[in-house]
């Protein structure tokens, strides 16, 4: 592993973080599709990059099916989802970005102590991407819990895979094969389920604010 | 080998059938054949496991072992005995107008392909595939829970769309964390996932990577099995889907998620050689116990009541398994065998009384008697079963749990049973009025499939009174395989 794809991982984590950043931040839905797809693309260059380093070929496979599916077919699949619904130019008033910028910087801290002796151990290329991983897993995670509306949720939800997959691929060089394949199918197919879920729910409550969806409670 | 792929391949061609075949008054009965040919091959793998020993497919990557030959035997029964209740039921739901063909058809091919993801679980060797298979199994389910389109059926459906996959999601961080600590033993092949592989090696696996990994995996396996505080979703999924399919969730998903749990759990015991893992579960395991208890006699929708009992059991037998030890091992295995038949049969029995009520409000249903001897006496019987009244199957098994407890762990013995003990003041309370008392409804439509009920009771009554000693043989080599 030579130096400058060291520094090549460590960027596209950075790239990775700033843009679970942006996500948190941002209020258009169009624009948080284009940041998804963004982050599909770094996590290609980064899956690709250690992939060349490392001489596992098994790797360029994966970095085609993130390529496909993260850059090309989901992002399409949510172009065409808020399209159908209305929702393109909806914008979510968003209480307090500043707080939820903080709250982020306090899951970065807390990410990189939890992963710090556990990256000791890692033979691979780049310490500090397993924290970098888990804080992009715990702010997507963060955004699910404070948007309101459906569409972001589910971009969230797509945000936090995006993390996952970049932790087994820096963490380790990548998953079995199989199991990648059979990740990627139960994304895909989650993902058109969650399509037709919308519908269903807009339908019901002509809205996709899921504060309707707030009656189920135990009396 | 056989037998194991053929085991897989009916659910799946049935799913496929299905679909493809479209809505017919047939469908249900063919369901019913798909269901009938997944048990008679589970049968068939059992005796070769039993005769021969355990079962290797596909360059290792299934396994059939004594943990998982008898989860397989039983998520393919109640499978079946669940289709069977599900052709009346069903066929009652589409003349009330609440289920249309194209619902139908989603509904018959969902069924065989949750099947097929469940019994992928149990079988696979692969701990990659094994989440594929948990993930898989949400989504087959998630569109079932919302099928009805009620705004309370969407909300619930998305409730556990979100809510599991953020919990599968850790259980993904786990396995890749587990990949991470094997590959460093197993070398970067696609064994180094294999969990026949990594319990060779259990002891070489770095410990601090074990037990944060185990965390994860806990976490979001737990998420499904309904642990508390994870357990928000099930309630709502189980009360506002269709019957036989709250069944299913709570007699057989639930099982393979515990089972996902305690397969890690070897593995983490094995590298950390503390009682790390086995703390964690227990507390898991009580907290569940007794939070679930005291929402038991805050509820009015029998589906929830009974959805917040299956989460009290659960955690019945996630202290258990977390307690360890032959004993406590053996009544937890005894204990998942006896839940799920006696609380599928129970749903069985309530699907048929809130369809004749017309409601889910246990005020509403009342004199279940009158309407129906077999439908109140089912719903009774069921009931005293699982509140853990001898002579039946569930009663032997706590009293196993709570007896090693009382050896092993007695500051958890007085609240387990004061936890039981509420638990039976609640559910009883509720029950008994529904099943006597007076009404005014009319008979049904069509004939109610009670014979599931009552094999399902029958059997959870011999099994507290008589466990026969093959069996007995292989719980507790499975047991023995848990540590």
């Amino acid at each position: 592993m030579n130096p400058l794809s060291t520094q090549l991982v460590n960027l596209f984590a950075s790239l990775l973080l700033l843009i679970a950043f942006g996500m948190l931040a941002q209020r258009r839905i169009v624009t948080l599709i284009h940041l998804f797809a963004l982050q599909g693309l770094v996590l290609t260059a980064s899956t690709v990059t250690v992939a060349y380093a490392t001489g596992q070929g098994h790797l360029y496979w994966s970095a085609g099916i993130t390529f496909v599916l993260k850059v090309v077919v989901l992002p399409y699949i949510l172009h065409r989802l808020i399209r159908r619904l209305n929702v393109k130019w909806d914008i979510e008033t968003l209480i307090n970005i500043p707080t939820m910028m903080l709250v982020g910087i306090l899951l970065v801290v807390f990410s990189f102590n939890l992963a710090l002796p556990i990256s000791e151990f890692s033979r691979s290329i780049a310490r500090g991407t397993l924290g970098i991983a888990l804080a992009c897993v715990l702010m997507s995670f963060l955004m699910m819990i404070t948007r309101s509306k459906a569409v972001p949720q589910v971009i969230g939800f797509l945000a936090m895979e995006n993390g996952l997959f970049f932790a087994a691929t820096s963490a380790t060089y990548g998953m079995p094969m199989v199991v990648e394949l059979g990740i990627a199918l139960d994304v895909l197919v989650g993902m058109v389920i969650l399509g037709v879920f919308l519908f269903q729910i807009r339908e019901q409550f002509d809205s996709l604010d899921i504060h309707h969806l707030e009656k189920l409670k135990d009396e | 080998m056989e037998p194991l792929a053929i085991l897989l391949a009916i659910p799946l061609a049935g799913g496929l059938a299905l679909w493809v075949l479209g809505e017919r008054d047939s469908a249900p009965e063919v369901n019913a054949a798909f269901s009938f040919a997944t048990f008679a091959a589970a049968a068939w793998l059992t005796s070769e496991v039993v005769s021969v020993g355990p079962v290797m497919g596909l360059y290792e990557q299934f396994f059939v072992d004594p943990l998982n030959v008898f989860l397989v035997a039983l998520t393919a029964f109640v499978g079946f005995t669940t289709s069977l209740f599900s052709r009346p039921y069903m066929r009652i739901e589409r003349d009330k107008g609440r289920m249309t063909a194209a619902r139908l058809r989603l509904y018959h091919s969902m069924y065989q392909v949750f099947m097929f993801t469940m019994l992928l679980a149990l079988t696979t060797n692969n701990m990659g595939i094994l989440w594929v298979a948990m993930e898989a199994a949400t989504l087959a389910t998630v569109l079932l829970v919302s099928v009805y389109r009620t705004a309370a059926s969407l909300e619930a459906a998305w409730k556990y769309f979100i809510l599991c996959g953020v919990g599968i999601a850790q259980a993904l961080f786990g396995t890749i964390l587990l990949y991470f600590a094997a590959e460093r033993v197993l070398g970067a092949e696609g064994n180094a996932l294999l969990w026949t592989h990594l319990a060779l090696v259990k002891t070489e696996l770095e410990p601090a990577i074990m037990s944060l990994a185990f965390v994860f995996l806990l976490v979001g396996y737990g998420t499904k099995v309904g642990l508390v505080p994870l357990h928000n979703w099930l309630p709502d999924a189980h009360a506002e889907g269709p019957t036989p399919i709250s069944a299913v969730l709570s007699g057989l998903l639930l099982n393979v998620a515990l089972y996902s749990v305690i397969r890690c759990k070897v593995l983490a015991d094995g590298a950390l050689e503390t009682r790390f893992a086995s703390n964690m579960m227990m507390a898991f395991g009580l907290l569940s116990v007794v939070v679930a208890a005291f929402f038991l006699s805050r509820q009015r929708d029998i589906k929830r009541m009974f959805a917040y009992s299956s989460i009290e059991h659960m955690g019945l037998m996630t202290f258990a398994f977390g307690m360890g030890g032959p004993i406590a091992n053996f009544a937890g295995l005894l204990h998942m065998t006896v839940h799920s038949l006696v609380k599928s049969a129970i749903f069985f029995a309530v699907g048929h009384a809130t369809q004749k009520a017309g409601t889910q409000v246990m005020e509403d249903i009342r004199g279940l008697l009158q309407v129906s001897p077999t439908i109140g006496w089912g719903l009774l019987i069921g009931t005293l079963a699982i509140l853990g009244m001898p002579p039946f199957g569930v009663f032997a098994s706590e009293f196993l749990i709570l007896t090693t407890a009382m050896r092993d762990q007695p500051w958890a013995t007085p609240i387990l049973l004061l936890a039981l003990g509420v638990a039976f003041a609640a559910v009883f309370k509720r029950v008994q009025p529904m099943v006597f008392g007076d009404t005014t409804h009319t008979p049904f439509t069509h004939q109610p499939a009670l014979t599931p009920v009552f094999i399902h009771l029958g059997l959870g009554l011999m099994l507290g009174l008589y466990i026969p000693p093959y069996l007995a043989a292989w719980y507790a080599q499975a047991a023995k395989l848990l540590g």
